[in-house]
């Protein structure tokens, strides 16, 4: 199964710094393991954060996406106390949802 | 996608309980219920321009108010970190294609609530490529800006 998404947030001032690390292998269908067999098409598709339950960022993503790729983004009035979530669903429908109260 | 969320308001839930919700702007459509499929066609698209054209994306204007931030060159292009930000009010989301990928479309990121128009983003790069970044407003007028990276390896065996 898949690992947790590693979230990060860092409030400085009025601006939240949201780091999430997706573990994903983020194949591209493209390469070839050890054996010379093709390894198969596995991405994540889309994501979610929600602060709190409501809707923040929302992102598709392709293959040319990092494997276990760190993002970052940014929010005003992120609180200590609010629940971030981090939602995602790769091509082969699997999903993974996590969540981390601010501290 | 659509047609689920239109079914819901008419059918699937009250009238009434949703109209004052609705009207108050708390349930945005397309916001509180599950975003866009994912926009396979675009994603597929082998270049920039067609890519463009299924996302309805024509003639955006070049600005100095998207910043992109990434290496000048890029040892390995397996983990190439680009940074968005976006200065033009309303901005709704940010798109990121590099050019000469196989599939240059690599990542469309939607911003709600309080969220700012900023993206940091991993990427494999194939080759020495032109990104570039598109930001989308609320009226729905698109910007764009470019950013040249070399690459020394190329990130899409690995």
């Amino acid at each position: 199964m898949s690992e947790a998404s590693r979230i990060r947030v860092q409030i400085q001032g009025d601006i939240a710094d949201i780091r999430v690390l997706m573990q994903h292998p983020m194949e591209t269908g493209q390469r070839r393991d050890e054996g010379g067999k093709a390894v198969a098409v596995h991405f994540i598709q889309t994501f979610a954060v929600r602060l709190n339950g409501q809707p923040l960022i929302d992102g598709q993503l392709n293959t040319s996406v990092s494997k276990n790729p760190l993002f970052a983004f940014k929010a005003r009035n992120v609180k200590v106390g609010d629940k971030l979530s981090v939602h995602w669903t790769d091509n082969t429908g699997a999903q993974r949802q996590d969540e981390i109260t601010v501290a | 996608m659509n047609e689920l969320r239109r079914h819901l308001l008419r059918g699937g839930a009250s009238a009434g309980l949703l109209l004052p919700l609705l009207a108050s702007g708390l349930l945005a459509p397309g916001r509180v219920f599950a975003a866009d499929a994912w926009k396979r066609e675009a994603f597929a698209a082998r270049s920039s321009a067609d890519a463009l054209k299924h996302l309805n994306i024509a003639g955006s204007t070049e600005t100095r108010d998207i910043v992109i931030s990434a290496p000048e060159i890029a040892e390995n292009g397996a983990k190439v970190e680009v940074d968005i930000l976006s200065n033009l009010a309303n901005t709704r989301s940010l798109l990121l294609l590099a050019d000469k990928n196989p599939m240059p479309l690599c990542a469309e990121i939607s911003f709600s609530g309080n969220a700012l128009p900023y993206a940091r983003i991993q990427l494999k790069l194939a080759e020495t490529t032109r990104v570039r970044a598109i930001a989308r407003g609320a009226d729905g007028r698109t910007h764009v800006a470019f950013r040249e990276i070399k690459v020394t390896l190329g990130g899409c065996g690995g």
